[in-house]
Parts: structure tokens; C-alpha cells; sequence
């Protein structure tokens, strides 16, 4: 296991913690009453489709509205938000929109860059740096709509990393992708893990939850299961937030 | 030279400054699939347009931008209140908001008296292109004599002026406005107020369709708004080009559809000229179609 979390002192506040986080779309709750504290190191947030996984991500971001209170560092997000990095769905976007894998990265340091003008060198380094780091320097400056599927997504995470932050979002960056791209994350996940950075990431693939996280927070509307994986993630709680599929994807 | 600035240059900036202005604000609405809302926008304003004329008595342009600029804003917040109230989609709601102020207007149009004081339906959907005129032009020392230019037709200020905001608006918030026509939700998340934003982008675009629509008319400022983007949309996959060429297109439109609608008919023998704002958009379709041809080629 990853001891990403061993390099926090206990009574650091949590990455993110939640209240009382409740979503409805249409009147239909997608997500009730949880109350969580995520732990540093590294999480897969599981569950079923339509569990309120990535509805738990914006939630606490702000992006959808919601009941409740979520924390992150112990501080509402406006007063931390250079510390979190967010990684929304890949279909969330459309692919065909005029820009360079750069340019997309380049958004991430939006923040740091005065608001006119051509963006600083310095910042076009960094997002630079970050394409290098997820192993697409020489597509820099293709259009994104002319990369692979597992490419698109590795922007993505290059344009979270760009964010320099201390918790990163994820919100399924592992669906569907190609064998290089899925090695691609999982090294860039545990190299955040030994810098003593969080990860908080929305997954399907139940496999591989022993062998790469720390934590796991199951869903299903709502709390099913939360803690180190030794202790949560049991077919007890896959089968309850499953659906009576017990040992589904496990043992891998 | 004094009959092309008295009869042709007015019109011609007109149609160039309203194209212009109209081609780089739509690939925003192209880029964020949100075309229907020009065409809600340049008809939501009409209400505004009407009540700024109704209660300041003048068809001078600043009351009735000031109007068409609450009207836009109210139909903007309008539209986000429906979707979430009702639960409809954009399209829907965007269709419900404008139709309902589209038809405010005209109803406010005959109620106030606006109409018989030449504010008619034909103008606000066709424009009157033809009749800007700049009478005080005699010889090119006119465009150095102040006293001559203060005769240029009113709706020239208004449309050099709104082109100017519109193009320091891009210009300055270049990097912003495409992190949130690409990726909201993400701008979101880095801090920026992505509603504001969208709010200011529209309040830019109802202010083009007012200036434009007074020499051009609403149908025109539609297809202006759209169909240069969508053109520049299928040829290029390049921010800059994507939002200069569209301004390009928009202002290279709006010129040949007035230095041709006199010429055109002519060369082929008929003994008419065409309206210049419907050649216009005739153009823009034709941009669009050849546009897809060099696509597939």
C-alpha cells in the first residue's frame, strides 16, 4: 500500500471533509445526507451507475447546487481554492473545439497569469512541463480533436497537475482508456501520493482498487462503506451498493 | 466621389461595422452551442427598443441601447430562472423567454403609439440599409471636415462604437472567454464567476444586435451572428482564426452585400436592385455551404 499517508500528522484537517451533503435533480435525491472525511493519501470513490459519484465531486466544488457544508483543509473552498485541482469527466467537453493540447493545459494556470494579453512564458512552461509529464510533450500543439481517446484524457490530467495543487478531483479518468494511458495515471497517481498529495478519484474498475488506493468511499444515493480498503471494501459493501454482486471484479 | 460618400460609403460602413461585429461575437454562441441564443437575444431586446423610445419620445440611439440592454439582461436572467424553475433545457427555455418578449414588444409597439412614428415591424426585421445617407459629403475633404462628419447618420456612432466595446471585450479577455466556452464547469473550479461572464458576453451581443439592427434588421443580425462562425467553425480548428476570420467574414459580408446589390442584378439583366441586407444574408448561407464544399474537397 501506498504510505502517502503516513507523511501527514494526524491532526492536520482533512483534504475534504462534507456535511450533510445532499443533491437533488428534479426533485429526485442523487445524492443523500453524507457526511464524510476523506483521509490524505489516495481514494476511489466507488459505486454503481447513477451512485451520485462525480454528483459528489461537483457538489463540493460548488458545481451543482447543494445542501450541506464541504470543507477542504478544514477551510470553505473560496479561501483554498489554489490547493485544489479538479479533473471533470472527459465527455464532459467537446473535442472538436478549436484548441492545441497547450492551450487546454494552459487554462489550468489561468489564475496565476495577468488577465490580458498573451499568456507568460513562464506559465507556458509549466503547462509544458505538465504535457511532458503525462507523456504527450510532442503533441503539444495538435488539436485536441486529432488525439486518441486515452491521449484526451491524459490532457486532462496534465492540465490538473498544471494546477500545482495539494488535493486533486477526479473524476473518472480511468474509464475507458488505453493500456499506456491507464499506466500513464497510475504512475502519476502514486508519484502524487509519495509528494504527499491527495487524490480523490471516481472509478469503475473494482480491480484495481487493492492494489493502487489507500481509501475507498462506496456509494449508492448514499454512504455505504468508507475507510482504509482493508476494512471497507468488503463484499458485504460492494454487494449492498452493487446490488447482490458479491466478489464482482475482486481478487484481481 | 461625392454621390459614393453621400449614397454608398454610409451604408457600406454600416453593413461592414454590424457584420464585423456580429462575425467575432457569434463564434462565442457557435463555440458554446448556444446559436439559438442571438436569435433570442436580437428579439428579446425589442420590448426595451420600444419602451426606451416610448418614454423619451426620441429615436435616438442611447435610450433605446439603454432599454434593449435591461431587456436583454432581464431575458437572460429570465431564460436561467425558467430552466430552473421548469426544469427545461436550454433550448427550450431560451425559446419560451423570447418569444414571450419578441411578442411584449409588438404588443408594446402598438400600445405606445411607437409605430405610427415609423418604428415598424418592417424596420426592426429588414432594416433600412438603403436610406443612410450623408448628405453633408462633398468631396473626400469631408472626411477631414468635423462639421461634414457630424452629419454622418447617427446609427454609424452607435455601430463604431458598440464594434470598439465588442473588440476590446475579446481582446482583453481572450484566454478567459475561451476557458469558458470550452470547459465551464472547470472555470468554475478555478474561481471565476462563469455566469457573470456569460452574462457580459450576452449584454455584448444584445448591444450589437441593437446597433446592427436598426441599419440591418433583426434577420440579418441572426444570420450575421451565425453563419460566419459556422463557417469559420468548419475550416479551421485554430482559436484565432476561429474569432478573427468570423469577424473577417462578418465585415467581408456586409461589404459585398452592398457594393453588389446594385451591380448584381444588373450583370445578369434585370432591371431591379436587390434589398443590400437580404443579399447580405443570402451571402452568409452562400459562405456557409461553400464553406462545407472546401471542407469536403
Amino acid at each position: 500500500m501506498p504510505d502517502g499517508a503516513t507523511l501527514r500528522t494526524a491532526a492536520a484537517p482533512a483534504p475534504l471533509a462534507v456535511t450533510g451533503l445532499t443533491v437533488r435533480y428534479g426533485g429526485r435525491p442523487a445524492l443523500s445526507d453524507v457526511t464524510w472525511r476523506a483521509a490524505p493519501g489516495l481514494t476511489a470513490i466507488l459505486g454503481p451507475n447513477g451512485a451520485g459519484k462525480s454528483t459528489l465531486l461537483k457538489a463540493a466544488l460548488g458545481l451543482v447546487p447543494a445542501e450541506g457544508e464541504a470543507r477542504f483543509f478544514g477551510a470553505p473552498l473560496e479561501a483554498v481554492r489554489a490547493r485544489v485541482a479538479y479533473l471533470p469527466q472527459r465527455a464532459s467537453v467537446d473535442w472538436s473545439f478549436p484548441a492545441s493540447a497547450l492551450d487546454v493545459v494552459a487554462m489550468a494556470r489561468l489564475p496565476r497569469a495577468r488577465w490580458f494579453g498573451a499568456l507568460p512564458r513562464r506559465e507556458r512552461e509549466a503547462a509544458r512541463a505538465a504535457l511532458a509529464a503525462v507523456g504527450l510533450a510532442d503533441v503539444a500543439e495538435r488539436q485536441i480533436g486529432r488525439l486518441s481517446g486515452g491521449q484526451q484524457q491524459r490532457v486532462f490530467l496534465a492540465r490538473a497537475l498544471a494546477q500545482e495543487a495539494e488535493l486533486f478531483l477526479m473524476d473518472e479518468p480511468l474509464a475507458a482508456v488505453d493500456a499506456v494511458t491507464e499506466e500513464t495515471i497510475l504512475g502519476v497517481l502514486h508519484g502524487l501520493a509519495a509528494q504527499g498529495k491527495s487524490v480523490l478519484m471516481v472509478h469503475h474498475d473494482l480491480s484495481l482498487v487493492q492494489a493502487h488506493f489507500d481509501h475507498v468511499l462506496i456509494l449508492a444515493g448514499r454512504v455505504v462503506a468508507a475507510g482504509p480498503v482493508a476494512e471497507a471494501f468488503t463484499d458485504a459493501a460492494i454487494a449492498a451498493a452493487f446490488g447482490g454482486l458479491p466478489g464482482r471484479g475482486r481478487g484481481a | 466621389m461625392s454621390e459614393f460618400l453621400q449614397l454608398d460609403l454610409p451604408p457600406l460602413l454600416a453593413a461592414v461595422l454590424a457584420g464585423g461585429t456580429c462575425g467575432l461575437l457569434g463564434s462565442f454562441l457557435v463555440l458554446r452551442r448556444e446559436s439559438l441564443l442571438g436569435d433570442a437575444l436580437s428579439h428579446a431586446v425589442l420590448p426595451g427598443i420600444v419602451l426606451g423610445f416610448a418614454l423619451t419620445g426620441l429615436r435616438s440611439a442611447w435610450p433605446m441601447l439603454g432599454g434593449a440592454l435591461l431587456a436583454a439582461l432581464l431575458a437572460t436572467a429570465a431564460i436561467a430562472w425558467v430552466r430552473r424553475a421548469a426544469r427545461l433545457d436550454l433550448g427550450a427555455a431560451t425559446g419560451l423567454v423570447f418569444t414571450g418578449f419578441f411578442a411584449l414588444g409588438l404588443v408594446l409597439l402598438e400600445a405606445t403609439g411607437a409605430r405610427n412614428a415609423d418604428l415598424d415591424v418592417d424596420c426592426v426585421l429588414f432594416g433600412q440599409l438603403e436610406t443612410l445617407v450623408w448628405l453633408e459629403a462633398r468631396g473626400l475633404a469631408s472626411l477631414l471636415d468635423a462639421a461634414a462628419l457630424a452629419g454622418l447618420p447617427r446609427q454609424l456612432g452607435l455601430l463604431a462604437g458598440v464594434a470598439l466595446a465588442a473588440l476590446l471585450f475579446v481582446l482583453g479577455f481572450w484566454r478567459t472567454l475561451r476557458l469558458i466556452a470550452f470547459d465551464p464547469d472547470f472555470a468554475r473550479s478555478l474561481g471565476l464567476r462563469v455566469g457573470g461572464w456569460e452574462m457580459a458576453l450576452n449584454l455584448m451581443i444584445a448591444a450589437a444586435a441593437v446597433a446592427a439592427f436598426e441599419s440591418v434588421g433583426s434577420i440579418l443580425v441572426v444570420a450575421m451572428l451565425v453563419c460566419p462562425a459556422v463557417a469559420m467553425r468548419l475550416l479551421t480548428d485554430r482559436y484565432g482564426a476561429q474569432i478573427w476570420g468570423g469577424a473577417a467574414l462578418g465585415a467581408g459580408l456586409g461589404a459585398a452585400g452592398v457594393l453588389l446589390a446594385g451591380p448584381l442584378p444588373a450583370a445578369l439583366g434585370a432591371g431591379f436592385a436587390l434589398n443590400a441586407a437580404g443579399l447580405i444574408g443570402t451571402l452568409g448561407g452562400l459562405s456557409v455551404a461553400a464553406a462545407l464544399l472546401l471542407r469536403r474537397a
